[in-house]
């Protein structure tokens, strides 16, 4: 069994399949290449499935087919239907199905060690640098699959968003993480006991990581568990000795890791503090009332229609509660009214805007909205100054003036967008008691240019479409 | 291959991994995940290996178990990111815009 890691053809399929995963990530770097990066990975994928069943001899075959059939059909069909809206639950439940499969495949090394070729030397013992490797790939794999579940569960709303917050918390997940730790360590001895320890401490300590972490702090979560799927499969690597499943895993983990830095950088929060969790817990009750009484001017759909036909140009923010009211499409539509009249649209996407990184983009991207009318943050937050209408639907807290003046407020220090210097700002909201995630309060509501849309985003977008039809 | 060989891979790996994350368009972070989702699961290799050994009867099913949970992020995850990638479009040509002329500023200066 030894013999097919030597095997140089083998080592070298494995590493096309590798190269071809670096290609695919390398396709992203721009919307026009990104489908060839695609093809790519699925090649790298076929190269390494087929190589895997190739060199081994298959007591099995059908059985094999039959799974990757049943899968793959499953996988197919809830690709083909699944909404964009809901792609983060999507992610979120694929990330623990790689979790699960790391794990199980942890076991069955553990409970077939010669299939895998670990065995010691002429021993029936297991290599103890294999336990090792073995011990942190179930450990990662585990926590993948718990966490992602309770993530899927938020973000699909089988559970509430809201943090769930246990009294000596912190105490219990950081005791766990360090038994886990030493469990791994000890793993060296090896004794079943120890090791079903370590799968169900990690299951454990996946589900209490994330449920005291709030809905809109998920786009964190979520690329932290991509992070970890790929730490698991890179673990995995190295018990098999692949080097497909090595530098696939560094890719992956890095890559999470990357995204989850990128995202709390757009929160001007730490990562430890949203791996705490519970925010936005607190603030919620106490902010909101005793300001709402302040003077607003509200607006009709015809007023939006009115200003912005005449305007020059116009900035779209679109937010969470876009998805939500699934607006995109009648958003498209209105913004095409508008360059019929010679005005100009752009559309402004704040990275932590959605529930995952580049939710808005996919969304836009499905209405038929071009990609080079939507903008980063960096890139167009210096045109509010010049910009006739800001146009806010479904998003908050990002265009919080607070953020850059109020050294109290919980976002204070996250970059937002200037919504503030646009000559009008129309902001759709459903009410004004709602605060946004962050439960703190929004100044841009009572400024003199600012009229509030107060309705469904859907609604309004359709009946401002209506009126600019007349 | 000895411990010291894969762990240079595995540095070298993080390292290719994170020049090439950091070049990717933030528009496309969502299909990034569903991309390194789908790539992830060539854990399926293990499972593969595993479900296709004699020996135990119980590392078998697990493998087959993880190969089924494996393929449906593969398929999956290739298949939502083609999806997806298939939606984002440039701008149409000048045809489709412009009905009456626009004030000449902005017709030139938008991107």
């Amino acid at each position: 069994m030894e013999a097919h890691a030597l095997n140089p053809w083998v080592a070298g399929a494995y590493l096309v399949a590798g190269i071809c995963f670096i290609l695919a990530l390398r396709g992203l770097s721009s919307p026009s290449t990104s489908r060839a990066g695609n093809r790519y990975g699925m090649l790298g994928m076929a190269i390494a499935v087929a190589t895997t069943l190739l060199t081994h001899e298959i007591a099995s075959l059908p059985e094999i087919l039959g799974a990757i059939a049943i899968g793959g059909g499953i996988g197919f069909v809830i690709a083909r239907r699944i909404q964009m809206t809901a792609m983060p639950q999507l992610v979120a439940a694929f990330h623990s199905l790689v979790g699960l499969a790391a794990v199980l495949v942890g076991i069955a090394a553990y409970y077939n060690p010669a299939a895998f070729g670990i065995l010691a030397a002429g021993g029936l013992d297991i290599l103890k640098g294999s336990r090792i490797e073995m011990g942190l790939g179930v450990a990662i794999g585990a926590v993948t699959f718990s966490g992602s579940v309770i993530a899927f569960a938020k973000l699909n709303g089988n559970m509430s968003g809201a943090p769930i917050l246990i009294p000596g918390r912190h105490v219990i997940n950081l005791a766990a993480l360090v038994a886990i730790v030493v469990l791994v360590g000890l793993f060296h001895w090896n004794t079943p006991a120890l090791f079903w320890a370590i799968v169900l401490l990690s299951f454990a300590i996946g589900f209490l990581l994330i449920i005291p972490i709030g809905g809109a702090d998920m786009p964190v979560v979520v690329s932290m568990l991509n992070s970890y799927s790929g730490w698991a499969a890179a673990a995995m690597g190295f018990t098999l000795h692949n080097t497909a499943m090595i530098i696939t895993g560094a890719l992956v983990g890095s890559s999470g890791a990357i995204l989850s830095y990128i995202m709390c950088k757009a929160m001007n929060r730490s990562f430890i503090s949203v791996i705490a969790g519970g925010f936005g817990a607190e603030a919620g009750a106490g902010g909101g009332a005793a300001v709402s009484d302040r003077p607003w001017k509200r607006g009709s759909a015809e007023d939006a229609a009115f200003l912005m036909k005449e305007a020059e140009n116009v900035i779209i923010i679109p937010g969470y509660g876009m998805a939500v009211a699934q607006a995109q499409h009648v958003l498209r539509e209105m913004a095409d009214r508008l360059k019929a009249h010679g005005v100009g649209v752009k559309y402004a996407i704040h990275p932590v805007a959605g529930r995952m990184p580049g939710h808005m983009n996919v969304l836009l991207a499905e209405a038929n909205v071009p990609y080079d009318e939507v903008f980063e943050l960096e890139d167009i937050n210096g045109e509010f100054a010049q910009c006739d209408v800001a146009f806010i639907i479904g998003a908050n807290d990002v265009v919080n003036p607070a953020a850059k003046t109020d050294k109290s407020s919980p976002i204070y220090g996250m970059p937002v967008f200037d919504v503030e210097k646009a000559k009008t700002i129309f902001f759709i909201k459903r009410s004004m008691g709602g605060q946004g995630y962050a439960g703190v309060d929004n100044e841009v509501f009572y400024m003199d240019q600012t009229m509030m849309l107060l309705a469904d985003a859907k609604k309004m977008v359709e009946d401002i479409v209506k009126a600019l039809a007349d | 291959m000895d411990f010291v060989s894969i762990l240079s891979i595995f540095v070298l790996a993080c390292f290719v991994g994170y020049y090439v994350v950091w070049s990717v368009t933030p528009a496309l972070h969502t299909p990034l995940m569903a991309v390194t989702n789908a790539i992830s699961s060539v854990i399926i290799v293990g499972a593969l290996v595993a479900s296709a050994a004699q020996g135990s009867p119980l590392a078998k099913w697990l493998g087959l178990g993880a190969v089924v949970l494996a393929s449906v992020n593969i398929f999956g995850g290739f298949a939502v990111t083609e999806r997806m990638l298939a939606m984002y479009r440039k701008k149409d040509k000048p045809a489709a815009k412009a009905k009456q002329a626009p004030p000449s500023a902005q017709a030139g200066g938008e991107r």
